[in-house]
């Protein structure tokens, strides 16, 4: 009997303490005699049970969180049932089952891009490969390119970066151009600050982004491609460079890629800190070594991009999802999804919510759905009061919204918008004036400064919610806020600033009582600003 | 603006000393970093990064080197440097403290923890104690949002933080510290 545990080892699971469990794991198993091989894997999602370990005997597997070091060899002796020992206490089993199902935070999830996240070890392209990895490549390398858009486009696969521009279209842009030389460049820069889908897939399932981006060099006929990962995420970039590494000793890379004739190589760029080179044209100028500001658009980069040449640019999850799409159909990642929107997105559901994680759901699931029925509704008992979708380009929706799909069009009919996949949950105790003069003061001192109405506007609307969090708001202050956010929502020169007004124009919409009560009681009905105390 | 959750930038002095004029070949560890970036047009931001990894900060006089030995102007140079947030003109501290400041950080409790922090290490964000042991930063999600608050120290993530918790990190780096031959 050879056992198999697994412990995820992602930046989340590292931060609570991952690496002391495993360590104490190992020291355990040799103590206990048992054999038994530690495997890192990625994150499952369920990082509220973080560290987690799953141990797998004989076909059936347990999953047990969280489990500091304290506890590895009461684990390891229970779990194999060794003399003298008490089974493992039911409060640290999480699943049972393979599927995971019995958890309810795993059972209305569909997984599509972290299928194999905690899964499978992302440092071994055979774990990969045993899942299944690049037989999406292979299908792909069989068909004509123009083939591969046309299963892109029937798919409905859109830009899991924010916008959700169809990305089948964008890749037939591309591919007519007549310029012989084009580029891709993945965008892993992730600028939301309270998201971490696109870390999570890189760092447990590197190969799946690298093999979606052969396809898409397939289908475009690109030469080189660009990774363009945020500073902040060490681990992440590690992963990639390994598996990179790794594609071109086995083929996947490098030239003529499984002897279809197709040459392509990817370099990774580590950003430097500046969430305005999410932006795409600003990406660019930063893959070229220059300052990353954006600039106007046309032409777009599948026209002009990198050093002028047509350039086909996605994020990561869309990426991702390509390779699922070659091997399970078109038709079957379209039917997963709404009419207009296709397949799965990821979301990192974070703040005031019971099960904090990663989670992956069908388009058109309801925020309800998502908020409550997989992470369990609101810590400690209490009340629901805002969920912000979408980072400091989305909006904060209220429980009347709750019923809304997740979904582009729906999204942005409320005035929040799908975004890369922030969704952070307040309660009671956030006072939404004071998050929204905090998503303010992000994107204030995040704006490159190019241009004016964004330079000056967020300045402005920054200073009259400082105001209004000091008590000392004016009785036209809502209205001066609402001429600002509307200039600069409709004159900035990129994405950053004519979204930026985004957060102010949500909570005045749905939490205007909070304002007004700022301004003409000095009162902070959540009871968070100080000086109203 | 002082306010929790602003990144504030550091920025070159006016003033700043670039150091004697370049009459010296760059120091070795410095050519070994530049000599594989030679006339690579996407190199620049990878030239400062790497120096930063050398040195722990953008000493002025490397800048100079670079751009003499790679020929680009100076003002550009630093015009990139300035330009992200990643760069920094001064030594760190040997413990470099990083308290996430990005959204699911702040609404579980980054501001009381930056605070804290400040107050028990007597500094501002964006400084580095007197005894140069602390560097306190602020940093926009470290993609730990599920453990929330998070804290680094070193590129250690620590989740799950509380203001407590955060002094006591102090007071364990500080001892690990001092324990140190
Ligand atoms: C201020 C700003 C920040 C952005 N940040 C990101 C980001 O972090 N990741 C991302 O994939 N797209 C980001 N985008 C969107 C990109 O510009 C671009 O639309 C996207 O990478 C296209 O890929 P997709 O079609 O696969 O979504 C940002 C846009 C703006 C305006
Ligand atoms: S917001 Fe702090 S780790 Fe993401």
């Amino acid at each position: 009997m050879t056992a198999s545990i697994r412990v995820g080892t992602s930046t989340c699971g590292l931060a609570a303490g991952a690496e002391e469990t495993v360590r104490a794991l190992q020291a355990a198993a040799a103590q206990l005699d048992l054999p038994a091989e530690i495997k890192r894997t990625g994150c499952l999602g369920a990082c509220h049970r973080e560290p987690l370990v799953e141990i797998s005997t004989n076909g059936t597997s347990v999953l047990y969180g969280p489990m500091g070091p304290a506890h590895a060899r009461e684990l390891l002796a229970g779990h194999f049932g060794l003399p003298g020992a008490e089974r493992p206490s039911e409060e640290w089993v999480v699943s049972r089952a393979a599927d995971r199902r019995d958890y309810p935070y795993f059972a209305p999830q569909v997984k599509v891009t972290t299928v194999n996240c905690g899964v499978i070890d992302p440092l071994s392209l055979d774990d990969y490969l045993a899942a299944g990895g690049y037989e999406g490549l292979r299908r792909a390398l069989a068909l004509a390119p123009e083939a591969v858009i046309a299963a892109v486009q029937q798919s409905k696969l859109r830009g899991r970066g924010g916008a959700g521009y169809p990305t089948g279209v964008k890749w037939e842009i591309c591919r007519n151009q007549p310029d012989p030389l084009k580029y891709l460049v993945c965008n892993a820069d992730e600028g939301d600050p309270g998201a971490f889908m696109d870390r999570t897939v890189i760092e447990g399932d590197p190969h799946r982004v690298l093999e979606g981006m052969v396809i898409a060099a397939w289908a475009i006929g690109a030469r080189r491609g660009y990774v363009y990962v945020r500073a902040e995420y060490p681990l992440a970039v590690k992963h990639l460079e390994a598996a990179i590494a790794q594609a071109r000793e086995a083929g996947y890379l490098g030239t003529d890629i499984l002897g279809a004739g197709l040459d392509f190589d990817i370099i990774v760029k580590e950003g430097a800190g500046a969430f305005v080179c999410g932006e795409e044209t600003a990406l660019m100028h930063s893959i070229e070594g220059k300052r990353g500001a954006p600039r106007m658009r046309p032409p777009y980069p599948a026209e002009s991009g990198l050093w002028g040449h047509p350039t086909n640019i996605n994020n990561v999850e869309t990426y991702a999802s390509v390779p699922s799409i070659m091997t399970g159909g078109a038709a079957w990642f379209a039917g997963l999804g709404t009419a207009q929107s296709g397949g799965t997105k990821t979301f990192a559901l974070t703040g005031a919510v019971r099960l904090t994680g990663l989670v992956e759901v069908p388009i058109g699931m309801t925020l309800r759905e998502v908020i409550f029925g997989i992470g369990g509704g609101i810590r400690e008992d209490g009340t629901f009061k805002a969920v912000q979708i979408g980072g400091p380009s989305g909006g904060c929706l209220p429980a009347a919204l709750l019923e809304t799909p997740v979904d582009y069009e729906p999204l942005r009919a409320t005035g929040a918008i799908m975004g890369s996949g922030g969704m952070v949950v307040v309660d009671e105790e956030t006072c939404m004036v004071d998050f929204t003069r905090y998503f303010l003061s992000f994107t204030q001192s995040e704006s490159c400064g190019k241009c004016v109405p964004c330079r000056i506007g967020t300045r402005k609307m920054l200073g009259i919610l400082t105001r209004l969090t000091r008590g000392e708001g004016r009785p036209d202050d809502l209205e001066r806020l609402e001429r600002v956010a509307d200039t600069v929502r409709t004159t900035s020169l990129c994405g950053l600033g004519t979204t930026a007004p985004n957060p102010v124009l949500t909570t005045l919409k749905y939490f205007r009582d909070e304002y007004t009560a700022h301004i003409h009681e000095r009162r902070c009905p959540a009871g968070a600003c100080a000086a109203l105390r | 603006m002082a306010q929790t959750g602003t990144a504030q930038q550091t920025r070159p002095r006016k003033t700043m000393y670039l150091g004697d004029p370049l009459a010296e070949p760059p120091p070795p560890e410095l050519l070994a970093v530049l000599d594989p970036l030679r006339g690579r047009d996407d190199a620049l931001v990878t030239v400062l990064q790497r120096i930063q990894g050398l040195y722990g900060y953008l000493p002025a006089r490397s800048v100079r080197y670079a751009a003499r030995e790679l020929g680009v102007p100076l003002a550009r140079m630093f015009g990139v440097a300035t330009f992200y947030n990643q760069f920094r003109f001064t030594p760190p501290g040997r413990i470099r403290l990083q308290v996430c400041c990005g959204t699911a950080c702040h609404v579980r409790g980054a501001p009381a923890i930056l605070q804290r922090l400040k107050d028990t290490l007597g500094i501002p964000a964006d400084q580095t104690t007197p005894d140069g042991m602390f560097t306190l930063q602020t940093v926009f999600c470290v993609g730990g949002c599920s453990l929330a608050p998070v804290v680094l120290s070193n590129g250690q993530a620590h989740g799950r933080m509380t203001a407590v918790g955060a002094e006591w990190l102090v007071r364990d780096l500080r001892a690990a510290e001092e324990g140190k031959p």
